[in-house]
């Protein structure tokens, strides 16, 4: 997947005429403000034709707020947007998208009841003498589909479609509008490595197309894969902007967090435990398939004190392995010990007091109380800690709620202030905090990083990295970055199809272990 | 330790009267409607007629409570109208002496047991509700509706849709009193009141100050969430049908012993009522928002109102179209709250640095 074979002559009849690599789209001098707020200061930089330009940043860095100024969702408090040399203004995105610009959004926008031909022609149907021309629709989504070289029916059910295929479905709705530029906000978050590699193939060929796209991703080394420039941004204002030849991820970061960044070390200077948490055969069937194991007869230990990392790509079984071992998720086979104690007929709740606590995958879906305020979030899980005889004691709950802020670093006014108001990585380091006030022996964390930035992530691994040395806790964390096996962790298990396929210590490499996951999907 | 946010913060603008108003709607809409039947008519606003209004509202509220309960979770009850009816008929049936033809003997119970075993039935009617929503994964809507239709055909078939008028009983049997939950006073306050009074005030304690209402609270708000922070999801849920199905119990004595009859036919479309009443007092039907003041706010909306409008003489179908413009601004109002309390969440104004407070 090298970056510099696109760059060349377009291969194929362009969409468009002129040269590649000239510029389509350029913002002078972008500025927004809400309030007193300035969430992006003088932005300057050209979206090149044919070629892929990524936003980097941390989250609140100013990357959505630029993306939904190009994208005409907002209007720039100053500057100009320039397209193809020409001052324009988007009122809308209907506006925008009628000049071109169209924008994917992480949580896609399909109607998962509907087939992707009428996916594709949702809200501009081809009526006929007869109604809808449903025949020509599927010519068309098929010809689409022909050149974006995926096999998918027209007559798909989207809901029957693998997340990749459902974002290979956005673009080529996007396509069918003429769209010359497609902004893409963290399209490969949520998937298989395979399906990010269809993926990059598509945008390849996009580019050869004379399609250009704005790539933003939390990603570094994959979007570093398939970009042609970067434009940073920090704090709302670019640090720098640059041609891929000219950069590399250490500069991305030195640009991104303004220093080098450490995601930790192991921590070191005492003597582990005994064996917190041991799984023996555990078992996880496959719902749809019968005979099949999301997770297989698998076994580990985790000390006290111990840190360990599970290394695995989309769909090796991470999520449904933590979820069994906290309750979530039924077993059909295998048995869980904390602690030498047999836990694997407890209920969750049970399984909380004995002090084996999950942080779920999907902060959004299954971490909070959106209704609730942070400090009600926080004291969930332990409620039952503070209460004497029928009720609550609120100074007791309200001191766990203040201890909890202070001892997970949680940037808030306060408990009282709604969920909603704090960051990704804040809100993250609630549902940690919140289990972390069961005081727990043993912490399950699935991907505790996902979708936070670089900072938070470096302070989530810091607090796991002191309860481990501390209160001896036991950490068992899944990843699906390599880097990230790299920091805190005394070992390091690679997952693949609901096994264990390799062991490492903490001195392991990115590439043994990228090797290791590697064959494992070959094999 | 928190606050170094790098963005600049607004000032908290200070008390704006649109969003006091908004906020307190359910009690302004209170006093409106107090003072303008007071204007229209003499008596509105004299104590015997405030107490009478208000142990109609007694049945409301105590369908409305439980009902917040069970919406508070993401549910909803159609069944507490049913519930009401059917408590009646079983209790006037209970009062008309069990006859047990193998002993050849009819037991007349007392009326502390007729109101156990009527509140028990309640229970059992909640129950059922609460384990098909719960364990079976009925959606509430349907298990409910269903119940509606089962629980008002017993009340049918046991009375064969006639009426138990002779609800007195009689002082040889020693079952008298039965009036007494509907007519009898403390202190000059209706006995109905005095039950909706501590039924509301046992609701906001348990919501309010135990592990259950928080429970109650994370489960609308996020169940998945909440299942996985320990909550007990599913027995939350039969907790708070059960519980409802006994407020509707209640609901049932004290109108069967306030008409001292009671009627196979007695509640019917009260359950919209009671929702009308949960929604006008903030809640949110998705769950998770809503608390007993504005619940019992709700439902003495409601009832002054169509109190009020018997008293001036407007007739029964404008009253209808008065209550539903009512409940229909109310959701509006509703979502413009909730609606803005969303876009608000961006960078969060005040600049207090700490403020561990609780409140819910």
């Amino acid at each position: 997947m090298s970056t510099d074979q696109s760059q060349g002559v377009a291969t194929r009849s362009c969409t468009d005429e002129g040269q590649i690599g000239e510029a389509i789209l350029s913002a002078r001098q972008i500025a927004k403000s809400f309030g007193n707020v300035h969430a992006l200061k003088t932005v300057n930089f050209d979206i090149h034709r044919g070629q892929v330009t990524t936003l980097f940043g941390e989250n609140g860095a100013g990357k959505s707020t630029l993306m939904k100024i190009l994208s005409g969702v907002i209007q720039p408090s100053s500057g100009e947007i320039l397209l193809e040399g020409d001052p324009v203004h988007f009122a809308s995105t209907t506006e925008a998208q009628h000049r071109g610009i169209s924008i994917i959004h992480q949580e896609l926008s399909l109607a998962p009841n509907l087939n992707v031909r009428d996916n594709i022609f949702m809200g501009r149907e081809l009526v006929g003498a007869m109604g809808v021309d449903f025949a020509e629709e599927e010519r068309q989504t098929r010809l689409l589909m022909e050149d974006l070289d995926e096999p998918i029916d027209p007559l798909t059910p989207v809901e029957d479609l693998r997340l990749g295929q459902q974002q290979i479905v956005e673009i080529a709705r996007a396509l069918s509008t003429q769209s010359r530029i497609l902004i893409m906000d963290e399209p490969t978050s949520a998937l298989s490595a395979s399906e990010v590699e269809v993926l990059f193939r598509v945008i390849n060929d996009l580019k050869r197309r004379g399609v250009s796209i704005v790539y933003i991703s939390h990603h570094l080394e994959e979007a570093l894969q398939i970009t042609d420039h970067a434009v940073v941004l920090r704090d709302g204002s670019m640090t720098a902007y640059a041609p891929r030849q000219d950069i590399d991820l250490e500069w991305i970061v030195r640009h991104m967090v303004g220093e080098g960044f450490d995601l930790g070390s192991p921590p070191e200077g005492y003597a582990l435990g005994e064996v917190a948490l041991s799984l023996q055969e555990i078992c996880v069937p496959d719902p749809t398939i019968a005979e099949r194991y999301l997770v297989d007869h698998l076994s580990l230990e985790v000390r006290a004190g111990e840190i360990v990392c599970i290394y695995g790509l989309m769909g090796a079984g991470r999520t449904e392995l933590l979820e069994s071992v906290a309750g979530r998720l039924p077993i059909s086979g295998g048995q869980i010990f904390l602690e030498g104690q047999n836990v694997s007929r407890l209920s969750i709740a049970q399984r909380i007091e004995q002090g084996l606590v999950l942080v779920p995958e999907d902060r959004q879906r299954d971490g909070l109380v959106q209704t609730m305020p942070v400090g009600q979030n926080l004291s969930l899980a332990s409620i039952g800690d503070f209460t004497r005889g029928l009720f609550t004691s609120m100074s007791r709950e309200a001191q766990v709620i203040e201890d909890s802020i202070r001892s997970v670093h949680i940037k808030t006014d306060g408990g009282d202030a709604e969920i909603g108001s704090l960051s990704g990585g804040n809100q993250q380091k609630v549902v940690i905090g919140k289990m972390m006030a069961t005081q727990p022996k043993v912490v399950m964390l699935d991907e505790p990083s996902r979708g936070i930035d670089i900072g938070a992530k470096a302070e989530v691994f810091k607090l796991l990295a002191d309860n481990a040395r501390r209160h001896s806790l036991a950490v068992l964390y899944s990843t699906s970055e390599v880097g990230e096996c790299l920091s805190i962790a005394h070992r390091v298990l690679v997952m693949s199809r609901g096994r264990l396929v390799a062991e490492f210590g903490a001195d392991v490499t990115k590439e043994q272990i990228m090797a290791a996951s590697g064959e494992a999907v070959a094999a | 330790m928190s606050n170094n946010n790098s963005t600049a913060r607004q000032p908290r603008q200070g008390l704006d009267l649109g969003r006091l108003l908004l906020e307190g709607r359910a009690f302004f809409a209170l006093i409106a409607i107090i003072v303008i039947f007071s204007l229209l008519s003499p008596v509105y606003f004299t104590t015997s007629n405030l107490l009478t209004m208000s142990s109609h509202v007694a049945i409301f509220g105590l369908l409305s409570i439980g009902m917040l309960l069970v919406i508070l979770t993401g549910g909803i009850d159609l069944s507490v109208g049913s519930t009401l009816g059917l408590a009646g008929v079983f209790a006037g049936f209970l009062m008309q002496g069990v006859s047990f033809e193998v002993f050849g003997v009819v037991v007349y119970p007392p009326v502390w047991v007729v109101i156990i075993l009527t509140c028990a039935l309640g229970a059992l009617i909640g129950a059922v509700n609460g384990v098909l929503v719960a364990f079976f994964k009925v959606p509430a809507f349907v298990a409910t509706l269903g119940m509606l239709y089962v629980a008002r055909g017993v009340a049918l078939l046991m009375t064969d849709g006639l009426t138990y008028n002779n609800l007195g009983g009689d002082p040889a049997l020693g079952n008298t009193g039965f009036d007494w939950l509907g007519f009898n006073r403390l202190f000059g306050i209706p006995m109905g009141v005095l039950i909706l009074a501590a039924v509301a005030i046992l609701c906001m304690l348990a919501l309010n100050r135990t592990p259950f209402g928080r429970w109650v609270y994370s489960t609308g708000g996020n169940d998945r969430a909440a299942e996985l922070s320990g909550v007990p999801v599913k027995r939350v849920k039969v907790a708070v049908y059960v519980l409802s199905g006994v407020c509707a119990a209640l609901a049932g004595l004290v109108l069967s012993s306030q008409l001292t009859s009671a009627g196979p036919t007695a509640g019917t479309t009260y359950e919209l009522t009671a929702i009308a009443g949960v929604v006008i007092g903030g809640a949110a039907l998705t769950g998770g928002r809503g608390n007993v003041r504005g619940t019992l706010l709700g439902a003495f909306v409601i009832g002054f109102l169509s109190d009020g409008l018997v008293i001036i003489g407007v007739s029964a179908y404008w009253q209808t179209v008065f209550t539903g413009t009512v409940i229909v601004l109310a959701v509006l109002l509703n979502s413009i709250q909730y609606s803005a309390r969303k876009t608000k969440q961006a960078p969060s104004p005040s600049a207090s640095p700490q403020a561990v407070t609780n409140s819910s």
